[in-house]
């Protein structure tokens, strides 16, 4: 039953409070949970290492966090999670109190237990492990398979490993569904700010193979993070091009989106798929991409099959 | 003079052709130009018509516009150091392109983007005269140039690093050395129109600048209203660089190099440097498009990084040569 472990786990005082000497909670308490867990509700290794004040500084982890932790237990999330361009799950991360990834902030936040991506700054999170606090790295997911792992690793890491395999499976079972629809493959590249592309072996990559294209810029031997001039995409001429969604202001390294030879190849406006905050993460919302991205291929192949 | 006209038009038509063969597509060029003309709707059409032409018509007006700006304002001042990009003209343009792209203003009407800059490029301009004087030594032109051009740099830095994209802030690069990658029709329609009205202005500022060269009593007894003249060729050049620089960027030394190379062959009279050194302006910047495609063909190298090279020596070969003038 882990909807109880909150309550339970917050009676245990954090050891931010037991360095402060602080008594707020009553040894009762302890003991009545102490004896439930006692009773198989909960296993005593779970609710000890389950974290009661969990702060997650990565747009991935806060999203994998939101979705797998008890309610309290995540205390606050990064400020990229409120954007709903790069977030989502924007709505639930603005019921939570928002950091921005500074060593200070999150210290005086007092966590158990601190989440972030590998990928993030390396000096943050060694300056608060110097500090005590202890810090989950999560590496970012660069296939589906990932996604599946990194939905577990979360949900050890929260002490809710039964929630965490409920949604792994879920997943699972509906990628399956998604990819067995996928039978013959256009062609798509997936085109970005300053014409970098990706390639099979990313997240974004496994998005565009599993609704069922076949990745033209991989094939023209353009990989990851690889430039791919206009000229050669003009020259590739995929069935489609998959692009990113503006940010507010203006750029030039988006202005090549809207280069006449993108807006020839991008097909028909319903056959135009955007890479948008589903792509961005590891969670189970990538199944939201792939769905739409589906769609995509179905229109440009005129079948409704 | 004819032969230096003939010269020119050829190494221009030559470079623009270049322009047209060169690309990472790597295609042959009696296929490429058969894609051009002919237009077959294939990919190598689109190329053709969609990405070098467009860059390459791009590279020809700048170029011709920021050369025909250095001489009328070299011709003016009398100073071989007046150029758009180092007294900061380029730079203002910079900052009002910056200004009306981040507002949102660029959005509202087609040809905002380049009216932002053609009113950042009067600002700066009207700052550097006004600070250099109408006469401006080469001190104090310079002096005023560097201010208004790192007022104007640090501006652009500031609207570039506070605007919501994250894109952004990396574009400062861009702007301060100008490039024509990806650019389109929609630029060339974008900056035509006012690029063609400062150029028609420069034109016809030959037999004035002539004048001048007598003096400023000589010029005004042959019937050289002063005033005129100056405003004519504040706009024109406000208005030509004011429309490459919201396209391209500010690309710098152009306007410095070619006047300076081209002076001795037209006999150093300013009219007939004005259209000597748009052509060869034009060649300069086809060339130096060339050159940083041929360079590094994988990365946007910026073509300020080409002139600079060029330009920079010979700007302090200008300096020294000016030093011991003075001495």
């Amino acid at each position: 039953m882990p909807h109880r472990a909150g309550p339970c786990i917050l009676a245990f005082p954090r050891a931010s409070d037991r360095r402060r000497g602080s008594g707020r909670r009553s040894g009762a308490a302890r003991l009545a949970c102490a004896a439930l867990a006692a009773l198989g509700t909960l296993t005593p290794a779970a609710l000890a290492d389950a974290p009661g004040r969990v702060v997650s500084m990565n747009l991935c982890t806060d999203q994998l966090a939101m979705l797998i932790a008890d309610d309290g237990q995540l205390h606050s999330v990064s400020h990229v999670a409120l954007d709903p361009r790069a977030s989502a799950m924007a709505d639930e991360a603005a019921r939570h109190k928002i950091n921005h990834g500074r060593a200070e902030e999150v210290y005086l936040m007092q966590p158990d237990l601190v989440l972030t991506s590998t990928l993030s700054a390396r000096h943050t999170t060694a300056m608060l492990r110097r500090l005590g606090i202890p810090v989950i790295t999560l590496a970012p997911a660069n296939s589906l398979e990932d996604v599946h792992d990194r939905i577990l690793e979360i949900g050890a890491a929260l002490g809710r490993e039964d929630r965490a395999r409920a949604i792994a499976a879920a997943f699972d079972e509906d990628l399956a569904r998604l990819r067995a629809t996928a039978t013959t493959r256009p062609s798509a590249v997936l085109y970005y700010a300053n014409g970098y592309t990706l390639g099979d072996q990313t997240l974004a990559g496994q998005i565009l193979l599993a609704a069922g294209f076949s990745n033209a810029a991989s094939a023209a031997g353009y990989e990851t993070g690889m430039r791919m001039p206009l000229e050669v995409l003009a020259m590739t001429a995929p069935d489609t091009v998959v692009t990113s969604r503006r940010y507010p202001g203006a750029s030039r390294a988006e202005d090549i989106m809207d280069h006449p030879v993108v807006q020839a190849l991008r097909h028909s406006s319903t056959a135009a798929a955007i890479a948008d905050h589903d792509w961005l993460c590891g969670t189970p919302h990538v199944l939201r991409a792939i769905e739409s991205l589906v769609r995509t291929r179905r229109a440009l192949q005129g079948d409704g099959s | 003079m004819s032969r230096l006209a003939i010269g020119l038009c050829l190494l221009v038509i030559a470079l623009f052709a270049a322009s047209l063969l060169i690309g990472p597509a790597g295609t042959g060029p009696g296929e490429s130009l058969a894609a051009l003309f002919a237009g077959d709707g294939g990919p190598l059409t689109l190329v053709m018509r969609e990405i070098r032409l467009p860059r390459a018509i791009l590279a020809l007006m700048i170029g011709a516009s920021l050369g025909l700006a250095g001489a009328a304002m070299q011709g003016y001042l009398r100073n071989p150091l007046a150029e758009p990009g180092l007294i900061g003209v380029s730079g203002s343009a910079a900052l009002g392109a910056v200004l009306s792209l981040q507002t949102g203003l660029a959005a509202a009407f087609a040809l905002a983007l380049p009216l932002s800059a053609l009113l950042g490029a009067l600002i700066g301009m009207g700052l550097v005269m006004a600070l250099a004087g109408p006469r401006g030594g080469s001190l104090t032109l310079i002096l005023a140039g560097i201010a208004v051009s790192a007022l104007a740099a640090a501006l652009t830095s500031l609207v570039l690093n506070l605007s919501p994209n994250p894109f952004a802030a990396n574009e400062i690069v861009f702007w301060m050395m100008g490039s024509l990658a990806d650019r389109s029709f929609t630029h060339v329609l974008l900056a035509l129109p006012l690029m063609a009205l400062g150029a028609l202005l420069l034109a016809l500022v030959g037999r004035g600048l002539d004048a001048l060269t007598l003096g400023e009593d000589a010029a005004g007894a042959m019937g050289i209203d002063m005033r005129r003249l100056r405003l004519t060729i504040v706009t024109g050049t406000a208005c030509v660089v004011g429309a490459g620089t919201a396209v391209a960027g500010a690309i710098g030394f152009v306007g410095l190099v070619v006047p300076h190379v081209l002076r001795p062959l037209v006999g150093a009279r300013p009219s007939r440097l004005l259209w000597a050194s748009a052509l060869g302006g034009a060649a300069m910047l086809l060339a130096a498009d060339i050159a940083v495609r041929v360079i590094l063909p994988a990365r946007d190298l910026k073509l300020g990084v080409v002139t600079a090279l060029v330009g920079a020596p010979l700007f302090l070969h200008l300096i020294l040569k000016l030093r011991t003038e003075r001495i």
